[in-house]
C-alpha cells in the first residue's frame, strides 16, 4: 500500500498542523509520499520532510500550481495516481475543491471528511453534520479521501525524509487567480480556532455583540454566531456556525445567548468544552454544555471578560 | 445562456436525525423532507442572473427518488423555467453518490447545452461537497467552488470564493460550474401564486439509462451509528465559579 497525501501549502509555506494530522491517518494506510506544489514550494517541501512517517516528499514548483486552482493542481495527481492505492488530504478549502476532481477523473468515488480508518479500505465520516457517523467500505482501486484533521493528533517532526524534484502536468489553462483576501480581522480563523466565542439572537443587537466580540479578544478566540443571529442581522453569515454553517470542534466554545437548536449543535458539539451562558434555564444547549451559566448575557458577559 | 441547476431533496435542516435501529441508516420515513439549503442559493443566484438580463433558461434538475419532484417544483415556484426528474431509486433511503449524479448530470449537459451549471456547494445530508468538481471533472469544464459572489463577464466568470481564512477571487472560462455557499444570496420564499404557476411548468421524467449511467453504489455502507452523545455537565452559580471550573478544566 502506498499513499499519496497532498500536503496544504500556501503561498509557499507549509500548513504544517493540518498536514501533519493528516499524515497520521494517512501512516495507518501504508507508506506516505507528500506532495507539495506551488509556485515555490521548495521550503515546504523541506519542512514537510521533517514530519514522522513521511517516506518521500514529492516537491512540484510550476507558475500554474501557484494558488492551488483546481485543475492544474487535480492534473497535476492525477498524473502521478498509478503509483498509489490511496491519494488523501487534510480537509481544508483547498482540498475540498481539489480532491473530488481527482476522483471523478480517476473515475472513483470520492470520500470526504475521513474521521477514522477503520482498515485500507473502510473509513468512518460524520454524515448530517455529525449527527451520525458512518462507515464506508470503498469497492474502488484507488481510495481518494479528504481527512478531517481535528479528530487526529498531529504527526512529530523529527523526520528526515528524501524530497524530489518533479515537473507539474500540463495546464489546463481553464482558470487563472485574481486575487486574495485574507479576513483582516486577527483574531484567528473560525474552523480552526482553538477557543471560540459564539452569540445567538440574545445578544439582541449587531451592536451589543461587541460584547461577544470583547470576550473573544480576551481569550483569543474566533467569533461565531447563530443562525438566528445572522438571520437577525446581529453577524455576518461568514460567522455562522451550524449545520448550513461552519462546523467547528475547538478546545473550548462559550455558547452566549444561543438555545441550542439541532442545526446549532449540529455545527459545534464535538467542542472539547462547552460553555454556555443563557437566561432561560430551559434552554436546550445546557443539555450538551459542560459547565452552564444561568444568567443575563448582559452583566455575565462583561464579568467574564474581566475575571479571565 | 442557459443555466443548469440541480437540486436535492434532503432531510429539512430543522428536522432531528434520527439513526435507524438496524444501523442501515437515518430513518427518512414520514419525515419533513426540504431542498437541500445550498441549492436554495443556487436556484436564487440563477434566478437573479435571468432577472438581471443575463440567461434567458433557468433548467432546475433532480436526481433521486419519485418525491423529488416536490422540490423540482420548489424550484419552479422560485422561478425556474422547467425541471427534469431523473428517477433514480425507488426507496426514500437510497442516496445516489455524487460521482453517478454528476455522470447523469454530464449526460443532460450535452443533451441541453448549457453555459453554467449552478449548484450548492454540498448537501446536507451526505456532506460529500464533491458533484460540482465532479461534473467539472468529467466534462473538463473549469470549476469555481464555494461562489460568495459571481459575475459573469462575457465569455468568463469572475468569481469570489470563501476559503480557508478569507476570500480567493478568481477568473474562469465559460462555460463553467459554480458551486455556491451560503453568502452568495439570501433565498426568497415562492409566493402562493407562483407555487400555483409552477404546477404548470413543464416536468420532464427520465431515468439513468437514458444516460448510459450505473448508480450502483462504489461505497458500501458497513454501518450508520449514533455520534458518541454528550453527557450535561454542571450548572454553576457565578462567572467566579465559572471561572474557577475553566481553569481547573485547563480551559483558560
Amino acid at each position: 500500500m502506498a499513499v499519496l497525501l497532498l500536503a496544504e501549502v500556501t503561498d509557499g509555506a507549509l500548513a504544517v498542523d493540518a498536514t501533519a494530522k493528516a499524515v497520521t491517518a494517512a501512516a495507518a494506510l501504508g507508506e506516505v509520499t507528500v506532495l507539495c506544489a506551488g509556485a515555490s514550494a521548495k521550503a515546504a517541501a523541506d519542512e514537510a520532510a521533517k514530519i514522522e512517517g513521511v517516506a518521500k516528499v514529492l516537491c512540484a514548483e510550476d507558475a500554474a500550481l501557484s494558488h492551488r486552482l483546481a485543475e492544474p493542481t487535480a492534473a497535476l495527481i492525477v498524473s502521478l495516481a498509478g503509483d498509489y492505492s490511496h491519494i488523501v488530504a487534510p480537509g481544508t478549502t483547498d482540498a475540498k475543491n481539489i480532491i473530488p476532481r481527482v476522483a471523478a477523473l480517476l473515475d472513483v468515488m470520492v470520500i470526504s471528511e475521513v474521521t477514522g480508518v477503520v482498515d485500507a479500505d473502510t473509513f468512518e465520516r460524520p454524515i448530517y453534520a455529525g449527527n451520525a457517523i458512518q462507515t464506508v467500505k470503498s469497492g474502488d482501486a484507488t481510495k481518494v479521501m479528504t481527512i478531517r484533521t481535528a479528530g487526529f493528533d498531529a504527526a512529530g517532526m523529527d523526520g528526515s525524509a528524501s524530497v524530489e524534484t518533479i515537473g507539474a502536468a500540463a495546464d489546463p489553462a481553464l482558470s487563472e487567480w485574481v486575487e486574495d483576501k485574507v479576513a483582516e480581522s486577527d483574531r484567528p480563523e473560525l474552523t480552526s480556532a482553538g477557543v471560540v466565542v459564539s452569540g445567538g439572537r440574545g445578544v439582541g443587537s449587531e451592536e451589543d455583540f461587541a460584547l461577544i466580540e470583547k470576550l473573544a479578544d480576551k481569550l483569543g478566540a474566533a467569533v461565531g454566531a447563530s443562525r438566528a443571529a445572522v438571520d437577525s442581522g446581529y453577524a455576518p453569515n461568514d460567522w455562522q456556525v451550524g449545520q448550513t454553517g461552519k462546523v467547528v470542534a475547538p478546545d473550548l466554545y462559550v455558547a452566549v445567548g444561543i438555545s441550542g437548536a439541532i442545526q446549532h449543535l449540529a455545527g459545534m458539539k464535538d467542542s472539547k468544552i462547552i460553555v454556555a451562558i443563557n437566561k432561560d434555564e430551559e434552554a436546550p444547549i445546557f443539555q450538551v454544555a459542560d459547565f452552564g451559566l444561568v444568567a443575563d448575557l448582559f452583566d455575565a458577559v462583561p464579568e467574564l471578560t474581566e475575571k479571565l | 445562456m442557459k443555466v443548469i441547476v440541480p437540486v436535492k431533496r434532503v432531510i429539512d435542516y430543522n428536522v432531528k436525525v434520527r439513526v435507524k435501529a438496524d444501523g442501515t441508516g437515518v430513518d427518512l420515513a414520514n419525515v419533513k423532507m426540504s431542498m437541500n439549503p445550498f441549492d436554495e442559493i443556487a436556484v436564487e443566484e440563477a434566478i437573479r442572473l435571468r432577472e438581471a438580463g443575463k440567461v434567458e433558461e433557468v433548467v432546475a434538475v433532480s436526481i433521486g427518488v419519485k418525491q423529488a419532484q416536490e422540490t423540482l417544483r420548489t424550484a419552479l415556484a422560485m422561478g425556474a423555467d422547467r425541471a427534469i426528474l431523473v428517477v433514480a431509486a425507488d426507496d426514500v433511503h437510497t442516496d445516489i453518490e455524487p460521482l453517478a449524479v454528476a455522470k447523469i448530470l454530464a449526460g443532460i449537459v450535452k443533451e441541453e447545452n448549457p453555459d453554467l451549471v449552478i449548484c450548492g456547494k454540498q448537501a446536507i445530508d451526505n456532506d460529500m461537497n464533491a458533484t460540482g468538481q465532479m461534473l467539472s471533472a468529467l466534462l473538463g469544464w473549469s470549476q469555481a467552488t464555494f461562489a460568495s459572489e459571481v459575475n459573469l463577464d462575457g465569455d468568463s466568470a469572475i468569481v469570489t470564493r470563501e476559503v480557508d481564512g478569507g476570500l480567493q477571487t478568481i477568473k474562469v472560462k465559460t462555460p463553467t460550474i459554480i458551486s455556491v455557499d451560503l453568502r452568495l444570496n439570501e433565498p426568497r420564499y415562492a409566493s402562493l401564486p407562483n407555487i400555483m404557476k409552477a404546477k404548470k411548468k413543464p416536468l420532464d421524467e427520465k431515468t439513468p439509462a437514458d444516460y448510459g449511467v450505473d448508480v450502483t453504489p462504489r461505497l458500501t455502507v458497513v454501518s450508520t451509528s449514533e455520534p458518541a452523545t454528550r453527557q450535561a455537565g454542571i450548572i454553576v452559580g457565578s462567572v467566579d465559579e465559572l471561572v474557577e471550573k475553566l481553569k481547573e478544566a485547563g480551559a483558560v
